[in-house]
């Protein structure tokens, strides 16, 4: 047995600046307010918590003692089974709220749900709502940490960190890379939260969609966001020469209104990743998609499952980073967070 | 609140390579050890003591790190460590007979920490414990097999240990500090 990490991390950069003894939140709402600094604590930790998935005994007794709580709003399988893996693996308890078995259907508001967490000493609460801005109401009414796993089409920080992760892992470094978001962005929280992400860590980000698939200001919001290497190419093939990392969205038919594609057909023409597509990227183009995957609309299964497509690493690298986020987070003293 | 030399870089030599010679004594030779070094000082140490076996043995005996971080039981109080470090042992740990190398004992928790994470990873032969300074103030049933210096402390000193590998020079130094740690 090994328990070193995977041979390609031995060839990856020290990462410059990092002090990691420095961690200041408490909660993670999205990744407009994490550093780069605190990115690459992340990837640090995720690190040494990848060595612990790799090994016979999957367990570490770090959190034993606290309790984690899935609040899940929305339906969602990979998401949800990678927190409650992560929280075990590190040894918390983990407490699954399904929430239409829960209270909610008899009336209870959001806010109570919150305060019952609370008040049965749940340490995280971990949640995913269908409306934008869910997770920053429930930070103002307990005391529990917050993750948020996904609020409406706002945001999704820990797919959009397990994402750089796995790119930072695989390539060795994010600086400098060219990625094209393609599809679905407008409904898109994984995209929102990559955009934070990506421009902080100095990737050049490229959003190919059909204009009713953009945000409707998306010019305003790349300016007022500060992100200076966010731009939009809506022809598929020229976005995606020389990228070296592409990533199709699902297209989320669940949230699409009426209008905003004249037919998926003519959808799949434009804007599905296929085989000659990915051949006008960089050699090593890398695949990812934030699943669940829609084979043959947004992505070929060529793609999906050849073999530059790093989607199952994804899954893998998701636990990782959810176990590095829950230990990070649970540091932090009440009082001294952000 | 002045230092008091302990050790000197000559003397922490001379003690390093009498531990050398004696986990050998002990073990009757230096098959299946493996020296397996305590995040942080531990490990230039147990560097060391590989390299003086092989230079009395000619035999490369296997070093490896370890990072108690996750198994610590003072997590959720006190001091909030937050940087986890590689544990890197290259070969399987069970059936092998483990010596764990650390800098200073003192209360034992660190040593039981570390004794977790190392079943976690396999099932070794046995566990033995070589450290630079024994300081005293057990809290757990835990003892050294291999010394290099017992220094007999009060609560409100601490033990310094610079390792030139990181703090630059070799010296074990007492700080009379004014708090218990």
């Amino acid at each position: 047995m090994t328990i070193s990490v995977v041979g390609s991390d031995a060839s990856l950069q020290p990462l410059s600046g990092v002090s990691s003894e420095v961690w200041q939140h408490h909660h993670m709402l999205d990744l407009d307010e994490f550093s780069r600094g605190d990115i690459e604590n992340v990837f640090k930790t995720s690190n040494i918590m990848r060595q612990i998935l790799d090994r016979d005994v999957k367990r570490v007794p770090t959190l034993r003692g606290k309790t984690i709580a899935n609040l899940f709003y929305e339906p969602s399988t990979r998401t949800r089974a990678s927190f409650e893996l992560a929280a075990k693996t590190l040894g918390a308890g983990v407490l699954g709220l399904d929430v239409v078995r829960t209270s909610v259907v008899k009336g209870e508001s959001l806010v109570n749900t919150l305060r019952t967490l609370e008040a049965l000493g749940v340490d995280v609460i971990v949640i995913r709502h269908p409306q934008s801005g869910v997770p920053y109401i429930a930070v103002q009414e307990v005391s529990c940490s917050i993750i948020n796993a996904g609020d409406g089409c706002h945001a999704h920080p820990s797919q959009a960190l397990l994402d750089l992760y796995t790119i930072w892992r695989h390539i060795g470094k994010l600086d400098g890379l060219k990625v094209v978001i393609i599809g679905d962005i407008k409904h898109s929280r994984v995209a929102r939260s990559n955009m934070w992400g990506m421009s902080k860590m100095g990737m050049k980000v490229t959003l190919s969609a059909p204009s009713t698939l953009l945000l409707r200001d998306i010019d305003q919001f790349i300016s007022q966001s500060g992100m200076s290497h966010v731009d939009v190419v809506s022809n598929l093939d020229n976005a995606v020469e020389g990228a070296d990392v592409v990533m199709p969205l699902r297209l989320q038919l669940e949230r699409q209104e009426e209008g905003l594609l004249p037919s998926l057909r003519e959808f799949t023409l434009r804007y599905q990743l296929d085989g000659r597509r990915l051949s006008l990227a960089n050699r090593n183009v890398i695949v990812l998609h934030p699943g669940p995957i829609h084979e043959d609309i947004e992505i070929a299964s060529e793609v999906a499952h050849g073999s530059q497509s790093l989607i199952e690493q994804q899954v893998t690298n998701g636990v990782a980073v959810r176990m590095a986020l829950l230990y990070l987070i649970t540091r932090t003293k009440r009082g001294d967070q952000t | 609140m002045a230092d008091k030399i302990l050790l000197s870089a000559e003397e922490m030599s001379r003690a390093l390579a009498r531990i050398a010679h004696e986990i050998v004594e002990k073990n009757k030779g230096t098959e299946g050890i493996i020296l397996v070094g305590m995040h942080t000082r531990g490990v230039p140490l147990a560097k060391r003591l590989a390299l003086m076996v092989k230079g009395f043995e000619n035999v490369s005996v296997t070093v490896g790190t370890l990072d108690i971080g996750l198994y610590r039981d003072d997590i959720s109080s006190g001091e909030l460590k937050l940087a986890i470090r590689e544990t890197k042992i290259p070969i399987d740990i069970t059936g092998k007979k483990i010596i764990l190398v650390d800098d200073v004992l003192y209360t034992g928790r660190s040593i039981r920490a570390a004794m977790d994470a190392l079943v976690d990873l396999g099932r070794p032969e046995f566990i033995q414990l070589a450290v630079l300074v024994d300081r005293g103030h057990r809290e757990l049933p835990i003892r050294a097999d291999y010394v290099g210096k017992n220094i007999p402390t009060s609560r409100t000193e601490d033990i310094k240990v610079d390792i030139v590998e990181i703090d630059g020079k070799d010296e074990v130094s007492i700080i009379k500090s004014g708090k218990a740690r």
